[in-house]
Order: C-alpha cells, then sequence, then structure tokens
C-alpha cells in the first residue's frame, strides 16, 4: 500500500534537505514550477484532495476562487493552519516532526499555484519540537534557493515565515487564525467576504490544514491519477487515522480513506483488557458520538456524516464502559466554554451555562428540568445561532451523547450520583 | 521588585506612554525589529513580541506592555486585550519553571485528575498558584496533543507524557535540587 505522506516520516532524526531529496523529495515542486499556476489546481482538483482539517472541503474548489491572472492583487498569500488544538487530534505534530521538509514542500506546491508570494506556518506555542525542526528546515530550503527569489530559476519568488502562536484554540478557524496572524484577538470575522478575496491584511488569502498541504507533493509528483487509486471508496488518497483513549497502543497509522474505524480500533490491539467501548468519537472533540455498532462505517466524509457525525480529524477518541459518558462530555464542554472567544453571547453564556448543569448532574444534584434545558440550549447553539462553529462543535458530542447515553443521564438524576464512582 | 516605570506622559484615556528604549533590551528589540519586518504591519508583531519578552523576563508586568505597545505603534490598553486573550502570555509573574498539565479528554480517560491531585498536594498549592519559594507554578492546559502518551504534561516548553505518581515525585525532585518540594 502507498503511503505517501508517512513514507518520509522520522520521529527521531527528520530527512535534512539532502536526505528528503534524494528519496525524492522536492520533485513534485519541480514538476508544479513547470506548469502554470492553474494547472497545478487543476491537478488537485482532478485528485478530489479534500482538506484534511475537519471540514472537508474541496481543495481544488477553495483555491478556485482567488483572483489570478494580470488583474490579480500583487501581493497574495498562502497560510498553513498548524494551529492543532481540537481535543483528541495529534497528527499534524506527527507529520511536522517526522517530516518537515514534506510540508514545506507542499505549502511551495499551494503557494505558486495561487500565485502568493508569502506564506506563514500558523504553529501552536505549545509544539516546541515542530517550530525547531520546521525552522531548520526552512533554513536549509533557504540555503538551497528553494525559497526566496527566483526559485530554481524561474520567475518565481517566495517567502516562507513560521508563526508560532500563543494558545487559544478559537484560531484554528480560519479568519480568527487570520486575525491572529495580524497580531489581534483571534474573533472569527464575518462572511462574506471569504479569505479568498479578502483575507490577511485585507489581500486573497488560502489557509489550508497542515496534512492537506502534506499531500500535495504526491499528487504534482505521480499525478491525480495515481492519487485516486490509493483508495478504492468515495474519498481520495491517504490519511493520517488514528485513536486514543484505553486502547491498547493509542497511535496514528496512515491508511486509504475510507478505512473502517474498525479496522484502526484492531491496529491498536483494541480496548485495554477489561474494558468494553461504549462509544467513539471520529475525529475530535467536536464530532457527534457514534456507537460500536457504527464501527464498521468507512472513515468517509460522506459516510460518518451518514452515520451521524463528521470524520473531523479523522484521530479517534474511544470511550469505555468504565468511565461516565456524563463526565467525558463535562470534560468536553470545560474544554469549549474555556476556549470560547466570547465574540457572541450563545457561544460565551450557553457554553458555561452548560457546563453548569453537567457539573450538577454528575454530582447528582440534576433534576428532570437540567435535561430539558440541555436539550435547549444544543439549539440555541446550533448553526446559524453563532458567529462560528465553536458552538455547534461543542453541541456536537452533547446532543449525541444526551442520546446515546440518555440512561447514564438519568441514572444520575434518579440515583442523585454518578454510577461509575465508587 | 517594583521598579519605577519611566513615564514621558500619559496618553488619551490615561495610559502611561514610555519609550521603549528605555525599557527594553537591545536583545529583545533586535528580535521584535525582525518579528516585525515579516509582517505588513507593526501591530501584527504584537504576540511575537509578547512571546520574545516573556522569553526573557518570565512574563509581561505592566512596564513591559507598555514599552511594546510603544514599539509596535499601538494603545497599551489594545495590547493588553491581546495579552490576556492568549493562554500562553502570562500578566503575572510566574515562578522559575511553570507546569501546563493537559486536563483534555484523552488525559481525562487517563486519569489526569489523580496527577492534578498530587501535584497540587505535593507542591501545596493551587492550579494558577506559584509555590512560596518562587520555584514552581502550577497551570492547567488543553488538549498538548500527545493523546497517544497520556496523561501528559508541559515543563518549562518540554513535554513530559506518561505520566504516573512516581514520575511525577521524580520531577519534582528534580526541579527543587534533591530537596522535597
Amino acid at each position: 500500500m502507498h503511503k505517501p505522506l508517512s513514507q518520509y516520516l522520522d520521529l527521531v532524526n527528520p530527512q535534512n534537505l539532502q536526505a528528503y531529496q534524494s528519496t525524492g523529495g522536492y520533485e513534485g515542486f519541480t514538476n508544479a514550477l513547470k506548469m502554470p499556476p492553474q494547472e497545478v489546481q487543476q491537478q488537485v482538483s482532478d485528485a478530489k484532495l479534500k482538506g484534511r482539517g475537519g471540514a472537508g472541503f474541496m481543495t481544488g474548489m477553495k483555491w478556485s476562487f482567488v483572483p489570478m491572472g494580470e488583474d490579480a492583487p500583487k501581493n497574495k498569500y498562502l497560510v498553513c493552519n498548524a494551529d492543532e488544538m481540537e481535543p483528541g487530534t495529534f497528527k499534524d505534530r506527527w507529520l511536522m516532526e517526522g517530516a518537515p521538509h514534506l510540508l514545506i514542500e507542499g505549502m511551495m506546491i499551494a503557494a505558486y499555484a495561487i500565485g502568493a508570494d508569502v506564506a506563514y506556518i500558523f504553529l501552536r506555542g505549545e509544539y516546541r519540537l515542530c517550530a525547531t525542526r520546521l525552522q531548520q528546515a526552512i533554513d536549509e530550503a533557504q540555503a538551497a534557493g528553494l525559497l526566496g527569489d527566483n526559485i530554481n530559476g524561474s520567475e518565481y519568488s517566495l517567502k516562507l515565515h513560521l508563526h508560532t502562536s500563543a494558545g487559544r484554540y478559537i484560531c484554528g478557524e480560519e479568519t480568527a487564525l487570520i486575525n491572529a496572524l495580524e497580531g489581534k484577538r483571534a474573533n472569527p470575522r464575518a462572511k462574506p467576504p471569504f479569505p479568498q478575496v479578502v483575507g490577511l491584511f485585507g489581500r486573497p488569502t488560502i489557509v489550508n490544514n497542515c496534512e492537506t498541504l502534506c499531500n500535495l507533493p504526491c499528487i504534482l509528483k505521480h499525478g491525480a491519477h495515481w492519487y485516486t487509486q490509493i483508495s478504492d471508496g468515495e474519498d481520495t488518497g491517504s490519511k493520517i487515522f488514528g485513536i486514543s483513549g484505553r486502547v491498547k497502543h493509542a497511535g496514528l497509522w496512515e491508511l486509504p480513506m475510507g478505512t473502517s474505524a474498525r479496522h484502526i480500533l484492531e491496529l491498536s490491539g483494541g480496548m485495554q483488557d477489561g474494558l468494553i467501548l461504549r462509544g467513539w468519537l471520529p475525529g475530535g472533540a467536536s464530532t457527534d458520538f457514534l456507537l460500536p455498532e457504527h464501527l464498521d462505517t468507512p472513515m468517509e466524509y460522506d459516510a460518518i456524516a451518514k452515520a451521524g457525525s463528521r470524520m473531523g480529524t479523522g484521530v479517534i477518541i474511544a470511550l469505555d464502559d468504565q468511565h461516565c459518558p456524563v463526565g467525558m462530555i463535562l470534560n468536553l464542554l470545560q474544554f469549549f466554554a474555556q476556549e470560547s472567544c466570547g465574540w457572541c453571547t450563545p457561544c460565551r453564556d450557553g457554553l458555561p451555562w452548560a457546563v453548569e448543569i453537567l457539573t450538577r448532574i454528575e454530582a447528582g444534584q440534576g433534576s428532570q428540568d437540567d435535561l430539558d434545558a440541555l436539550q435547549q440550549l444544543c439549539g440555541f447553539m446550533w448553526i446559524g445561532k453563532t458567529f462560528c462553529a465553536l458552538a455547534p462543535g461543542a453541541v456536537e458530542p452533547l446532543r449525541s451523547g444526551m442520546k446515546y447515553f440518555a440512561d447514564d443521564f438519568q441514572q444520575h438524576i434518579d440515583h442523585k450520583g454518578c454510577p461509575h464512582r465508587h | 521588585m517594583s521598579t519605577v516605570i519611566p513615564i514621558k506622559q500619559v496618553d488619551l484615556v490615561g495610559q502611561p506612554i514610555v519609550n521603549y528604549r528605555d525599557v527594553l533590551s537591545g536583545k529583545e528589540i533586535a528580535a521584535i525589529e525582525h518579528e516585525c519586518s515579516l509582517y505588513e504591519s507593526r501591530p501584527a508583531a504584537a504576540i511575537d513580541a509578547l512571546q520574545i519578552v516573556q522569553g526573557e523576563r518570565r512574563w509581561i508586568s505592566d512596564e513591559s506592555l507598555y514599552a511594546i505597545a510603544d514599539m509596535l505603534g499601538m494603545s497599551a490598553t489594545e495590547l493588553e486585550g491581546i495579552a490576556t486573550f492568549y493562554n500562553l502570555i502570562y500578566r503575572l509573574p510566574v515562578g522559575e519553571h511553570v507546569i501546563h498539565l493537559c486536563n483534555s479528554i484523552s488525559c481525562w480517560l487517563h486519569d489526569y485528575q489523580t496527577i492534578a491531585d498530587h501535584l497540587s498536594k505535593t507542591l501545596n498549592i493551587e492550579f494558577g498558584q506559584t509555590t512560596k519559594d518562587g520555584k514552581i507554578t502550577l497551570l492547567p492546559n488543553v488538549c498538548l496533543g500527545c493523546c497517544d502518551k497520556a496523561p501528559a504534561l508541559m515543563l518549562d516548553g518540554e513535554l513530559v507524557e506518561n505520566l504516573d505518581i512516581k514520575s511525577i515525585d521524580t520531577l519534582l525532585q528534580g526541579l527543587s535540587g534533591g530537596k522535597n518540594a
């Protein structure tokens, strides 16, 4: 099986420029540079690459909104969203620590495709080792003439800078990220205008997830058709899947799109001895719970959506039978309440309210009215009522948890306590 | 520890205006200037500047805040709004060592609470506080992105993974130079 991303991975001694090039690195970029930018966009569209940050939007389509040609604004930006803060997600760290040049090459391809002359990596502040390794890779590429003016003797010039964030989940939202990169509070912006037209410093800007960008080198190296053949399902290419929680060996694996969650669980060795899987979040804290009966669903954007959740980041969190679902949901909601940027009222006030109610229920002091209030809150914080997707993301595990673990919620109220605490 | 801020004048809303050259070191100024050169506007380097100064002084005092605002040509009030927004900018003094314990879901599933209680009890402080000797500050952190090695913490920016009571004790002993913290 092809592993176009993890084949370059070395977590202890990541490849330097020379080693990366000697194993085929930067061939994708060299190919790209020989084509007009629009053709690079077409290749990525043909490869049907979908964004790996969580939303699954077609990358080629996203790029197509950027003004191109003579009349386009002179300055355009490419930004790598490496602000990996979705609880339970650790795939971008893996890629950046293990294969920094893969990301740099991916960014160079994307920047060329949209005609950007400056690119930024927006890296979360906690990822210190990533920062060191990425800066080293940037410096190497710069010294070799792969970055800077007239790359490889072409007319194309690109500057690439690393920005380390100071920590806020909302920075993962692309318009909030742009504000953060402008040195401001990371509040989301109203859309339209979309960043593709009016983004960083008011200029056309593409924000792509780190893993998305890491997929570009192999598409440009082997072609769109090759890429679509990696998986035999609906979605194309390979994906970094993973699992954490009380499984035997939590970790990450590069697998074809559409691999079943059951296979990922099996790769981890299954649940720890004596534990039974009760539910799972397919791709981070902001995705709806699914049940063991859904384990054979292919990990694809549409299939997971049909099952009632979102693929999100594709890194699973497993809930076992020894942990309280109410306690788990409380922990998730505490995260979202803390990380709300406070810009809109439903999110700023709704999330702490949900935390207050869940705390009461978990402590055995909840009432039937509390359950109704939680249900109502799910409506108040749903899509269309809030400024961005943070609060609706928080609602996902809450509403699905209340549906699938209704008995657990009821027990907390009827028996005035958490059945999992002794 | 309070240094006298060389206030030249006060702005319209009463914020002191300081000359950044009176406060920031040459090294800090050079590093911030470099960051400014990477963006279209000087205030865009605000978060980098806060991190640079914090890297040198461990936290952002009012004096540092005024100086950075002056250097970037923005109001101190606006910079304060930014400094207090981001989790990793400290607007209060912190200890020589800062521990950020992950409290998100994968660590919750691996009983981070036991680790949290043990840290708190051993150091005799709550989360958000610094030990009396000024050595260690204890803070919570959202998911550190090492869910496969939970529970985890970040000590002075370095990851410490697969925590248990024993490894916490070893870690704390190391920090207090062999003595009990």
